[in-house]
């Protein structure tokens, strides 16, 4: 087990280095001229040049490459733009909002979407499959941004039921940063208020996340079970006499969940992707919404930061994946 | 029913509905096993006799539709519920599949599944159930049997994972065992040894079977009695020696002459079995057969017994 | 080819006939949408801004007085163009180098899976976003960008698909007869990777609206006063409290059309399965 993380560890330099190779192309190559495109066409020859020369962006591209890579290694990451602090500095304090916003809509995925696949496969091609999979196509062809925007409009502006955009009340003091998450934070203050407040300000954004994942894990969890559903164990244990209770719980789920759990991950880190537009419309300080202004504003160094870390933490989510998987199925462990 | 008449199947008919049309598995089927008998059904692939087994044991697809009667110890297991059917099954009635391994879940120790075999019928301490599990493991021939409860079952030979599975089937000493093709899938020389196991298994605790085989060889080695399926019916029934001493169904005289070392000159049968979606009219096997008479095209031979205990559906023998 | 069969198949169930009649009602609204319109979708009218839907303007209109409903019909074209584009491009792509790295094998093989590798490494939308970022807001840098992004789904397909098909005998019976790798390749792998292609490019095509609308909505789209669905959706959010309508019917079209496609894409993929 151990050597096998080992071997994946490895595998993921070269990986991480060729995202590396593709930031650099993207936001290097490719704009015709990036520190003039970022200080704009008013801005003086002079500064454009000195700033050039600041940030080396004078030098030969390869010597670029190199400097950045030795860069990013050493964990200097540059300054932001905006910021004008650590990248590593900034990634690191809007990070929490992300992964407290995304471990809410991954609850909010598997809670919805595993029952409602399981549900689809057990009941084949009657109403129940149909409306599941009518669920599961809508819920792949809704854009994230409009979603949210219609659950503010209907729950906050119209019906008031929810808290609008943002992590608190502006009326509610935040409590002391510990790990960044406000819900976890708020409980280890004792405040109770803040952490009320809190939930009821993740419930939208986590909902619409986790409803458009939730398609896709409904998708993996029905056909994964429609297909240990055809495996001969089941039937084997259905000849045992065990019952049909028993046979769903011990021979059918649990072994359809395996390719479940790697779906989930996946969509852990696809989470990401989907946050960056949630928390564009729900003005949440994350890293999607760092992301975006960062992308926007052509601040690159920022821009690199980012993209190195989205990286990471892909990778990382797909290697603990794998993992789980291998753990769950020991075929794969002593293959 | 016959004080020593266990099983009894009356005009089972198996259909399913397709796309295409109603595609009949079984056609009237009728078949009886007797107490600690072992009885082979040999056929083809496509004759019907897996979907025999599994409509004993209820356990075909749900869009099968069944008609008939299957009379164990005179209790219609047809019109039992689902709950009451469950408790015959693996305590009454066992059955063995083909590929030991696929019958075995890949996730959970070999262990856990004999275990959960016995727990499901029989309120009962783990560690007896364990102490059970491991009597039968080593009455199945494999050595260390402690160890290989830990074990999973992708870590089993073939051979290996056969015994477990028979070992599973009889924990609870059930009555009827029905086997389907438990060893076609296995090593030839493996064969042999898991056949052998089995028969002694059965005998020692006078369990009826229901053997399924394509091979006529392995019929010959265990049964006591042999019946031959064709295209979802049964062509003929009768004692071993007189399946293969005095074959009287056409059919069963060409299977026999297409095996060779059956000390019959080697001939194989004309022709395919067809399509059970679009049967023959009257006797089934009538495009193949080389004595098919002008009745033979327009109808069904009636199920006639010839000699004590001998049955066969010819028309060649019908007006006896 | 076995292009209609398969298409008949698939518009005989439920979902994919209601798919079917989803994308060719929006590709004949693409085609002549423009001149069915109303009104001008570029015409601004001041006194009339941030009408509710009426009998006039059965979508509203938006804070430049302009007519929804027209805008609408006229950002099919836009979006569904944009999202052609896009697929066939990247669908092109993947299709050449899956077919060359599936077949050849070997080195080249190796690069692509490496630099597939790496795209995977990245959301989607993020990769993207950076892409558009750095070539410049505009509908065409967006087309570019979600292209960059979506080829290696395709060639990693064409690819699977690719070496499932060396393998069988008649391609070895071909090249006993000493037919070129070039004739191999498009005589006998390319017909059975194409309904693979088919399948994955419907169903890309929505993924390519939602993509390409997302970044219309970020502001690196097409520039107003195009009528581009995502560029609709965020001029109307400041108004969202109060005026609804504005953000609402061009996200409603963004949904339709990609749930079009979809249901197309899975009828089309259940038909095919079905084959094999």
């Amino acid at each position: 087990m151990g050597a096998y993380i080992l071997r994946r560890l490895l595998m993921l330099v070269p990986v991480l280095f060729g995202a590396l190779t593709l930031t650099f192309f993207v936001t290097r190559v490719i704009p015709a001229d990036p520190v003039g495109a970022i200080l704009g066409p008013q801005a003086p020859p002079e500064l454009v040049d000195k700033i050039r020369r600041e940030w080396g962006f004078d030098k030969p591209l390869h010597e670029q490459f190199v400097n950045y890579i030795l860069g990013v290694v050493r964990g200097d990451w540059g300054r932001a733009l905006r910021t004008g602090r650590p990248v590593l500095r900034d990634i690191l304090e809007v990070f929490p909002a992300t992964l407290e916003l995304a471990t809410a809509a991954l609850f909010v995925s598997v809670a919805v979407g595993v029952p409602l696949g399981l549900v689809a496969a057990l009941k084949k091609d009657t109403w129940v499959d149909h409306v599941v999979r009518a669920f599961i196509t809508i819920g792949s062809s809704t854009p994230a941004f409009w979603l949210g925007l219609m659950m503010l409009l209907l729950f906050y502006h119209r019906l008031g039921w929810l808290p609008g955009p943002g992590r608190l009340d502006t009326s509610i003091p935040p409590p002391p940063r510990i790990t960044g998450m406000v819900t976890i934070d708020s409980l280890l203050a004792g405040r109770f208020d803040a952490f009320a407040n809190a939930v009821a300000h993740l419930v939208m954004p986590a909902s619409v996340l986790g409803w458009i994942s939730s398609a896709g894990i409904a998708r993996i969890t029905r056909s994964s079970v429609l297909e240990v559903l055809s495996k001969e164990h089941v039937r084997a244990a259905r000849a045992k006499g065990l019952a049909e209770k028993l046979v769903v719980s011990r021979h059918v789920l649990r072994n359809a969940l395996v390719p479940v759990v790697t779906v989930i991950g996946v969509t852990y880190g696809g989470l990401l992707e989907g946050a960056v537009m949630t928390e564009t419309v729900f003005s949440w300080p994350g890293l999607g919404r760092y992301s975006t202004n960062a992308l926007l504003g052509l601040d690159y160094m920022a821009i690199t930061g980012v993209t190195m870390f989205v990286a990471l933490v892909y990778s990382i989510v797909n290697l603990a994946t794998d993992v789980i998987y291998a753990y769950l199925d020991p075929r794969i462990r002593y293959g | 029913m016959a004080d020593d008449t266990l099983l009894r199947v009356e005009g089972l008919t198996v259909e399913y509905r397709t796309r295409a049309g109603f595609l009949r598995a079984l056609d009237r089927v009728s078949l009886s096993v007797r107490r600690g008998e072992i009885v082979s059904v040999v056929g083809e692939t496509g004759s019907g006799k897996s979907t025999l087994a599994l409509a004993i044991i209820r356990l075909l697809p749900p869009s099968a539709r069944v008609a008939g009667k299957v009379l164990y110890n005179s209790v219609n297991l047809l019109e039992l519920d689902e709950e009451s059917m469950r408790r015959f099954r693996g305590r009454e009635i066992a059955m063995i599949f083909q590929e030991p391994k696929a019958a075995l879940n890949p996730l959970l120790t070999v262990g856990s599944q004999l275990i959960e075999a016995i727990e499901a019928h029989d309120e009962i301490e783990r560690s007896r159930a364990r102490e059970m599990a491991v009597e039968m493991l080593s009455k199945v021939g494999l050595p260390d049997p402690e160890r290989i409860l830990s074990r999973y079952p992708h870590e089993l030979s073939g051979g290996m994972a056969q015994r477990v599975i028979i070992a599973m089937a009889l924990l609870l000493k059930p009555k009827l065992l029905l086997a389907d093709e438990p060893t076609s899938a296995l090593d030839v020389s493996v064969q042999a040894q898991i056949l052998d196991l089995l028969y002694r298994m059965v005998r020692e605790l006078r369990t009826s079977v229901l053997f399924i085989t394509h091979d006529l060889g392995v019929a010959a080695e265990v049964s006591d009695r042999v019946a031959v399926m064709y295209a979802g019916k049964v062509v003929e029934v009768a004692g071993v020696y007189d399946i293969f001493e005095k074959p009287l169904h056409p059919y069963t005289v060409g299977l026999l002459d297409s095996v060779p070392g059956s000390g019959r000159e080697l001939k194989g049968i004309e022709g395919e079995p067809p399509s059970p979606l679009n049967p023959p009219p009257g006797c089934r096997f009538h495009p193949r057969c080389p004595y098919a008479m002008d009745v033979c095209r327009r109808q069904e031979p009636p199920e006639v017994e010839v000699k004590g205990d001998h049955y066969v559906a010819c028309h060649l023998y019908a007006h006896r | 080819m076995l292009f209609p069969a398969f298409l008949r198949r698939a518009a005989s169930t439920p979902t994919g006939a209601v798919g079917l009649a989803i994308v060719t009602a929006l590709v004949f609204l693409a085609v002549f949408g423009p001149t069915l319109t109303p009104y001008d979708p570029y015409q601004q009218a001041m006194e009339k801004r941030l009408q509710p839907p009426s009998r006039e303007h059965p979508f509203g209109t938006d804070h430049l007085g302009r007519d929804i409903l027209s805008r609408v019909l006229y950002g099919c074209r836009v979006s569904l163009g944009a999202a052609a584009l896009v697929v066939s491009i990247s669908a092109a792509v993947g299709l050449l180098l899956g077919l060359v790295s599936g077949y050849f094998g070997g080195f080249v093989d190796e690069i692509l899976m490496r630099v597939t590798d790496v795209f995977f490494a990245f959301p989607r939308l993020i990769l993207a976003m950076a892409v558009n970022a750095a070539l410049g807001p505009g509908l065409l840098n967006t087309m570019l960008a979600v292209a960059a992004v979506s080829w290696p789904a395709y060639a990693r397909l064409i690819r699977a698909c690719t070496l499932q098909v060396k393998n069988e005998t008649y391609i070895e019976a071909a090249r006993a007869l000493g037919l070129s790798h070039a004739r191999i390749i498009f005589k006998h792998v390319l017909p059975m990777v194409v309904h693979a292609l088919i399948v994955q490019a419907t169903l890309d095509f929505g993924g390519a609206i939602l993509l390409c609308s997302a970044l219309g909505f970020l502001g690196l789209g097409a520039p107003p006063p195009t009528p581009e669905w995502g560029l609709m959706v965020s001029e109307g959010r400041l108004y969202l409290a109060t005026h609804w309508w504005v953000s609402t019917f061009p996200g409603l079209a963004i949904t339709t059309s990609a749930l079009g496609f979809n249901l197309l894409g899975d009828a089309l993929r259940d038909a095919l399965e079905v084959k094999f």
